[in-house]
């Protein structure tokens, strides 16, 4: 029995991982929620509006390095952000002007906006593939690590080490931060209070005089931020190719319906749900269990739930148990 | 909006409408003959002919019932699993050295599930029923893990270089087109089960789930298809090349019409797939049509146009979706086996979900949702384009940099040109959406 | 005759298919109560809604003091002082009953702490319940939400689409003297009620709608004394 060693190992392998997983995705269910619930479809073009947002977060990334700045032991990505999310936010106001305000004007069913967005899809992958090509990219500088796994062996004596990547911590810091924001800008401004009125109930914010125009505008540009911050954290840490982050949708709309499509508490809870069931069903718990167990009941097999290569898997039965448990979702979402 | 005096508009239009534009791609394909090649050609006929009914898969979904599905390619998937699964011979020693471990291991997967779900639906609901179900779940997990990973492993160390997999039931290869459609049915019911009768997002992101679920499934279990190892040289409906070219019968005739025998055998070969996938899909559109104009289309699209009123007049509208998406998703798997039969190989690294599910979406907005014959020009059309645009935009981009020097960007151009696939479908897909949704045959 | 405050006059219209009103007129004075009464399906929440641009018109004006505002969108006849109660769908559920009030105000940028004060004057129970969210309430609080929310943008008139409809008689009585207060303010009130007896109570004008078209148009009391109304529209 050996439960320091074991919790170190859990710490390790499954809860900073999952932690910093988890805020990724919630930060993407974040934007994707919003846009549901203030624009009324399932964006699905939400996952490539992520990768094009790093893209250009990426590419800047470049000229400032180019230029010699750096931000010290933190990525260059993170000078870039703001800058990136600027940019993002002109292209998605872009989108709308273009696509999106002509089916609002002409009340479509939210279905042709689903499939408006699935053209949108095509076009930012196109385009993202376009600027930047299809390989893997890793655009991270500055210290690799917070603490490293030697380290911590060395100051605790334990065998197993404990690291804690600067991506790692990076994420989580910028994710509180942003998050804290939102429900600032949500609950205190009146542009905020203003989209929550129109997410609630439309006709009757147009009633109280609400300007339909500027809402949506509004929520263009805070999913923008949000996607962009998602999808650079994302590729900060796991490196950036333009076809995983059309495969995040799949989790990303997890999380969202999980919490509740709508809530964006939910998006949050969703986001760590999915990614923590994801971490925990995929890991190998053989060396945890070794470390609690007497040497003679040590496992043999690598007492893995599931192979990695069902990751996705994980994040769809949940999607499905809570599809026929509960549809509205945790936190009751805007409507089943 | 005024229905009925765009219907009659649409049906005065149809006929020659139709006409005109079913010429205009026959003239796209006959020029690609002449001007490249007919073997190109009937390539692309060939796929087209697929994607037809792909895209009238999806249509029968979304023209007739309103269902936004967007599993597509897990469905294609599993069709080309069947080919393999029936036609190909069973693996020498792989049976016996794990067949029956795996089938008893599946089969206790299933009867697990079968017993959560009995035991979810007959009990009360209650902390008692949601301890139980997940026991049953649970233990029924590790058992089934501890019969079926020796096996599997069992299976998969049987000679990994050439097999290490089952095989197939070594049938013919036609067998496997029903098959195919049968397995697409099936997992189309268990989603259906689950995500119809919620919003219609959510059909969606589930289908969406259960494409990638399929896929990374014939990825990763060897010991069904060999995942990315590949299935090759699976068996063909029709004569080999090569055959053709020793069997002195042919020679002879090739060369009596004054063709060049080794390409009469590749143009005969693909007439004959054509043949037998026109075969298919006019015999599908030929049903898709009794069912389109049977009191039963009618009663569908009449849920698709109003489900409250539908609803209110006692017609059971989740019912009928899932027998409509089901029926939508078999055709699909059909599709599927004739694709990967084409091919003659099972390659799971090579769907992508922009190419058979999105691709396929645009064929049938494009052709015209809800009229069949709109998804099989929607098919054809759309296909010529995917293929072309690759060595078009190649072209332009060459003509655009042609003035630049040589440099970073003008090779970065060059090679970005293979990209515009996307942006150009996307691009279509939005100006048809915003400016003729009805699409180029309108429902009639 | 002045011309009244408010005045829907001749209006012919209907959603876009035939035309559901008939050259109605429904006219209402400051600090007046006026109520449209009539059976199911006479176009009392139509004739209302046309008077609030809800639906276009085919003849006929309203005037607003004198001006013409027949063109006016709603959220423009909101900006010159006439605000709106929906019969449903009239708070914002999710969002706490201050919330509502501050999203009332929403076109006003000046301190709204005077009216928000108002309104807790008006209805005492929702200075209590004020962080809570609108959805948790009960019915007749909901609706002195409703009532409130439309008062925060300090309108002249003030349109109630059947305020008592789904609450008890105890509440509706409750919300009828609220109105009253509201009116004696100087507010003119234009409202449609199912609970014809009590309403034409409370009216210092009645309109009673057949199939779109004025029927009886009188005082409140009048109309209550009217044996042909009380006849045909009163249950005797």
């Amino acid at each position: 029995m050996d439960i320091l060693n074991a919790l170190v190992a859990f710490l390790n392998f499954v809860f900073i991982p999952g932690v910093a997983y988890g805020a990724q995705l919630a930060l993407g269910a974040l934007g994707a929620t919003l846009i549901y619930s203030i624009l009324r479809f399932s964006n699905f073009a939400h996952g490539d509006t992520m990768a094009i947002g790093t893209v250009f977060v990426i590419l800047l990334t470049w000229g400032m390095q180019g230029m010699g700045i750096s931000f010290g032991p933190l990525p260059t990505a993170l000078l870039a952000l703001p800058f990136g999310i600027v940019l993002t936010a002109i292209l998605l106001l872009a989108t709308d002007r273009v696509v999106y305000r002509y089916y609002r004007r002409v009340k479509a069913a939210p279905v042709i906006l689903v499939m408006a967005s699935l053209g949108v899809m095509f076009i930012l992958n196109g385009v993202t593939r376009f600027i930047i090509g299809t390989s893997d990219i890793s655009f991270t500088d500055g210290e690799r690590f917070i603490m490293t796994a030697g380290d911590f062996r060395e100051s605790t004596g334990l065998a197993e080490g404990l690291a804690i990547r600067t991506t790692q911590g990076v994420t989580l810091v910028v994710a509180i931060i942003a998050v804290g924001l939102l429900f600032w800008f949500l609950q205190k401004t009146r542009t905020g209070k203003s989209m929550r009125a129109f997410s609630d109930n439309e006709d009757l914010a147009l009633l109280s005089g609400i300007n339909p125009d500027r809402v949506v505008a509004v929520t263009w540009i805070v999913a923008a931020a949000l996607a962009t911050t998602a999808g650079t954290l994302y590729g900060l840490d796991k490196g950036f190719s333009p076809f995983t982050y059309f495969q995040l949708l799949l989790p990303i709309f997890a999380a969202a319906i999980v919490g509740g499509l709508g809530s964006p508490i939910g998006a949050i809870a969703g986001g760590f749900v999915i990614a923590f069931s994801e971490v925990m069903v995929t890991y190998a718990w053989k060396k945890v269990v070794t470390y609690l167990l007497p040497d003679s009941m040590a496992p043999s097999g690598l007492i893995q739930l599931m192979s990695t290569d069902y990751k996705f898997a994980v994040s769809f039965l949940i999607l499905i148990i809570v599809l026929l448990v509960m549809p509205t979702g945790l936190f009751k979402g805007k409507s089943i | 909006m005024s229905g009925a005096q765009m219907t009659s508009q649409a049906a005065a239009a149809g006929p020659a409408r139709g006409l005109l534009l079913a010429a205009f791609v026959a003239a796209l394909f006959i020029a690609t003959g002449m001007f490249q090649s007919w073997t190109l050609a009937l390539l692309i006929v060939n796929m087209a002919l697929i994607s037809s009914i792909m895209a009238l898969g999806v249509n029968i979904q979304w023209g007739y019932a309103g269902l936004f599905s967007v599993g597509t390619m897990g469905f294609v998937a599993l069709g080309g699993l069947s080919v393999v699964l029936v036609s190909s011979a069973p693996a020498p020693g792989g049976w016996s050295a794990g067949g029956t471990g795996i089938v008893l291991g599946l089969a206790m997967g299933a009867a697990t599930i079968a017993a959560a779900v009995m035991a979810a639906s007959k009990m009360a609901p209650g902390r008692r029923r949601t301890v139980i179900v997940a026991a049953i779940l649970i233990i029924g997990f590790f058992l089934f893990r501890a019969v079926f990973d020796p096996a599997v492993q069992a299976v998969e160390a049987n000679n990994p270089a050439t097999h290490g997999n089952l095989g197939g039931l070594g049938l013919p290869v036609l067998l496997a087109w029903p098959v195919g459609g049968l397995l697409a049915a099936a997992a189309a019911w268990a989603i259906g089960k689950a995500a119809l009768g919620l919003r219609s997002d959510y059909l969606a992101i589930a289908t969406l789930g259960i494409a990638e679920i399929i896929l990374a499934v014939l990825k990763n279990e060897d010991w069904m298809a060999r995942g990315v190892k590949n299935v090759i040289s699976l068996p063909r409906p029709v004569p080999y090349e090569v055959d053709l070219q020793r069997t002195q019968g042919f020679v002879d005739w090739a060369l009596s019409w004054g063709f060049d025998p080794v390409t009469a055998s590749s143009i005969v070969v693909r007439l004959m797939y054509t043949g037998l996938f026109a075969v298919v899909l006019l015999a599908l559109i030929a049903l898709s049509q009794a069912a389109l104009h049977s009191p039963w289309g009618r009663m569908m699209r009449a849920i698709r146009d109003n489900e409250v009123s539908a609803e209110a007049m006692g017609k059971d509208v989740t019912r009928r979706h899932l027998q409509v998406f089901i029926l939508g998703s078999a055709v699909i798997g059909i599709a599927g086996a004739m694709m990967t039969t084409l091919d003659g190989q099972l390659t799971p690294g090579s769907y992508s979900p922009l190419r058979f599910t999105f691709l396929v979406w645009v064929m049938v907005i494009v052709g015209g949702s809800g009229n069949n014959w709109g998804s099989v020009l929607g098919g054809f059309l759309i296909w010529w384009l995917w293929v072309m645009v690759e060595p078009i935009g190649n072209w332009l981009m060459v003509v655009i940099t042609s003035g630049m020097a040589d440099g970073w960007l003008k090779g970065h151009l060059i090679n970005s040109a293979a990209h515009m696939r996307l942006l150009t479908m996307g691009v279509i897909l939005l100006l048809v959406l915003r400016f003729a949704p009805k699409g180029l045959l309108p429902e009639r | 005759m002045a011309e009244p405050f408010l005045i829907g006059d001749a209006m012919t219209g209907g959603y876009g298919g035939a035309d559901i009103l008939h050259s109605c007129t429904i006219a209402v004075n400051p600090g007046e109560i006026a109520v449209i009464v009539g059976p199911n399906g006479a176009g009392k929440s139509t004739a209302m809604k046309a008077v609030f641009g809800m639906l276009s018109l085919r003849s006929g004006a309203v005037r607003l003091k004198g001006e013409d505002i027949t063109a006016l969108t709603p959220q423009a006849r909101v900006a010159k002082g006439m605000a709106f109660v929906p019969q449903t769908a009239n708070i914002f559920t999710s969002m706490t009953v201050e919330e509502n009030l501050e999203m009332g105000a929403f076109l006003r940028r000046d301190d709204i702490k005077t009216t928000m004060e108002q309104v807790y004057t008006l209805f005492p129970i929702l200075r209590d319940k004020r962080y809570q969210a609108a959805g948790e309430l009960s019915g007749g609080q909901r609706q002195q939400v409703a009532v409130g929310r439309a008062l925060m943008t300090q309108p002249s008139v003030l349109m109630l689409d059947e305020p008592t409809a789904g609450v008890s008689p105890i509440v509706m009585d409750e919300l009828f003297d609220r109105i009253i207060e509201v009116a004696r303010t100087g507010i003119s009130i234009l409202m449609v009620e199912q609970n014809a007896r009590q309403a034409l109570e409370i009216a210092d004008k009645g309109y009673v709608l057949v199939q779109g078209a004025n029927r009886f148009t009188d005082t409140g009391q009048a109309l209550l004394a009217d044996p042909d109304v009380r006849k045909s529209f009163l249950g005797g």
